[in-house]
């Protein structure tokens, strides 16, 4: 009994911050069913005005391709991240020598440099390249980031040395050990790396926008700024647009949260 | 070192017994292996250094040419941009308001983390998966949209003021004032930020030994004294780490102050990124100017990160 009356205080921080979390989110997908008279009265009730919102945001903006820029962004920046980074990493661990402990510690100082200093310069050499508003110079430069090179060096500890060992004697090139028994066992680790370049391409904001200047190439997190930049806001719309765009990076992050939590685990130990 | 692990002969000899299979014969296995090892990490690395390091010494060049557009020309003198910028009374503001923003914001988001991290690892503790998801949830919504949900609740006739007025506050102009305006951009952080450093000290915790914690409990401390003496300390690689993240994350803060306060009230909550973008990228763009201004942040980050390491490091 005494142990539990001193679980309270506990359960009552955890229940306090939750609502905290919970709450705009709740107020985001209920207002996105109101009408923004509704929504500036505090209407916490869910309405009847979703279709008239949905009729007015389509009307008003082009959410299908901001939709289908934003995934092609998303997917095309996860699936060559998780390859490049994944490799590298292997890379560093599997063929450790101290040469690439240096080239490990020059990259990480890469994190300590602030997207602002290199997005002058990367604009001009994308502008050189032709490649001002394509999806292709969105995606480049957040394909190989050292975090996740990290955290695919530090999971890789945890591959068995005996199971490469005995894939060389089995006579399997470097390659298909790669690919046919790293890449399944290390599933967990690729789940978190996933779900954290999915998140972070998906909300990216400062360098689309940058790089993405006609107003018909736009991503949904620079869609839903365009909303609220009216001169008079729709509220319910605006929150509507807003739940559109979290859609996405909250459901990936639902269906993979278990191994996300298993990969940050392993990456930490 | 593992009876199992590769030895140079080991491998050798494994070589020895293999038949041929088109590898070049005169490199030896363990040469072979070093250089599979660097073709693999080769993409990855020079993909770092096309779009961090070769861009950050153009800036730096960059900042010490004046000009419009393309049109730029070398400084005189070359520091030009940074003296320029000791005068900038905007750019003082915004670098004002970003360390407010550090200083407050940064140590209540990472003691907040740490508790519920603490709480959250209690083995009697219920419903634990729901606590959980519910607190990092809202790190999985970008910072414009919930910015824009913050901008919602606060307007003046919005929700917030609603609420209060259940208990007699007047209305208050949450954006429309400096202070309330840096006020909600920093619980704004708050929100979105304290789940994600949570699950990074759960993981931390998931790895320390739980015997540690029940044996201080054993001799008579209470929660406070297990928590802060016997779990933190323990806990001091991953809180360093959390630490540096957020610093860097807080001097390149953008997104808020773009879409939440819209820098308003005029600078009262800019942030230095927020104002280099104006400088850049708006009205009449002087790449040389911002290139100066992100230089600056570039410096910040860097000492910052190097006193923390200092400061972390201390004790051991």
């Amino acid at each position: 009994m005494i142990r539990k009356l001193r679980d309270v205080p506990g359960y009552l921080f955890l229940g306090i911050f939750t609502i905290f979390s919970l709450f705009p989110l709740y107020f985001m997908a209920v207002s996105a069913t109101n009408t923004s008279q509704d929504v500036l009265a505090s209407q916490l009730l869910p309405g009847g005005e979703l279709f008239n919102n949905i009729g007015k945001l389509f009307a008003a903006q082009d959410v299908g391709a901001a939709m289908l820029s934003s995934f092609l962004i998303a997917a095309g920046t996860t699936v060559l991240a998780l390859i490049i980074c994944s490799i590298a990493g292997y890379g560093f661990e599997v063929y450790h020598s101290r040469g690439k402990d240096v080239m490990m510690g020059v990259l990480l100082l890469a994190i300590m440099i602030p997207f602002a200093a290199t997005m002058i310069p990367l604009f001009q050499v994308f502008a050189k390249l032709g490649l001002v508003n394509s999806l292709f110079a969105v995606i480049i430069p957040a394909i190989s980031t050292p975090l996740l090179i990290l955290l695919f060096r530090q999971s890789s500890r945890a591959f068995p040395s005996e199971i490469l060992e005995a894939a060389r004697v089995d006579g399997l090139r470097e390659v298909s050990i790669f690919a046919r028994i790293y890449v399944p066992t290390m599933r967990a680790t690729f789940a978190a790396a996933g779900v954290i370049t999915f998140m972070t391409a998906w909300n990216n904001y400062l360098w689309p926008r940058v790089i993405l200047i006609k107003n018909e190439v736009q991503t949904m997190p620079m869609l839903i700024v365009n909303l609220s930049a009216g001169y008079v806001t729709d509220y319910g719309v605006l929150m509507l647009a807003v739940l559109l765009a979290s859609l996405p990076t909250v459901v990936v992050f639902l269906l993979l949260q278990r191994s996300f939590a298993d990969g940050v685990t392993g990456a930490i130990k | 070192m593992s009876a199992l692990t590769v030895t140079p002969e080991g491998a050798t000899r494994e070589e020895a017994k293999r038949p041929p299979r088109g590898d070049r014969p005169w490199l030896g296995t363990d040469r072979r292996h070093n250089l599979t090892g660097w073709a693999f990490l080769l993409p990855a690395a020079l993909l770092i250094f096309a779009v961090s390091f070769v861009p950050m010494i153009q800036a730096f060049i960059l900042s010490l040419q004046t000009g419009r557009g393309t049109r730029l020309d070398w400084a005189d003198p070359l520091w030009y941009n940074y003296q320029r910028l000791l005068g900038d009374e905007i750019f003082k503001q915004t670098v004002g308001n970003t360390f407010i923003y550090l200083i407050i914001q940064v140590p209540i988001m990472l003691l907040a983390a740490l508790l519920l991290a603490n709480v959250l690892n209690n083995p009697r503790l219920r419903f634990k998966a729901f606590w959980r998801t519910a607190i990092f949830l809202p790190a999985a919504v970008s910072l414009v949209a919930y910015s824009l949900v913050f901008r919602t609740m606060f307007a003046t006739d919005g929700f917030v003021n609603d609420f209060l007025a259940n208990f007699g506050v007047d209305p208050v102009n949450w954006l429309g004032e400096p202070d309330t305006a840096r006020a909600v951009l920093i619980l704004g952080l708050l929100w979105r930020w304290t789940g994600f450093n949570m699950i990074f000290f759960l993981a931390g915790l998931q790895n320390i030994d739980r015997s540690t914690i029940e044996a201080a409990r054993m001799d008579g401390a209470n929660s406070f004294q297990v928590f802060w003496r016997v779990t933190v300390p323990q806990l001091r690689p991953i809180i360093l780490l959390t630490a540096i993240m957020s610093t860097n994350g807080t001097l390149q803060l953008f997104d808020e102050s773009w879409a939440l306060t819209r820098g308003g009230p005029a600078y009262a909550s800019m942030s230095m990124s927020h104002y280099l973008y104006e400088v850049s990228f708006q009205r009449n763009p002087n790449f040389g100017y911002g290139a100066a201004l992100a230089y600056v942040i570039l410096i910040l980050v860097a000492i910052l990160a190097f006193i923390q390491l200092k400061v972390g490091d201390k004790r051991d």
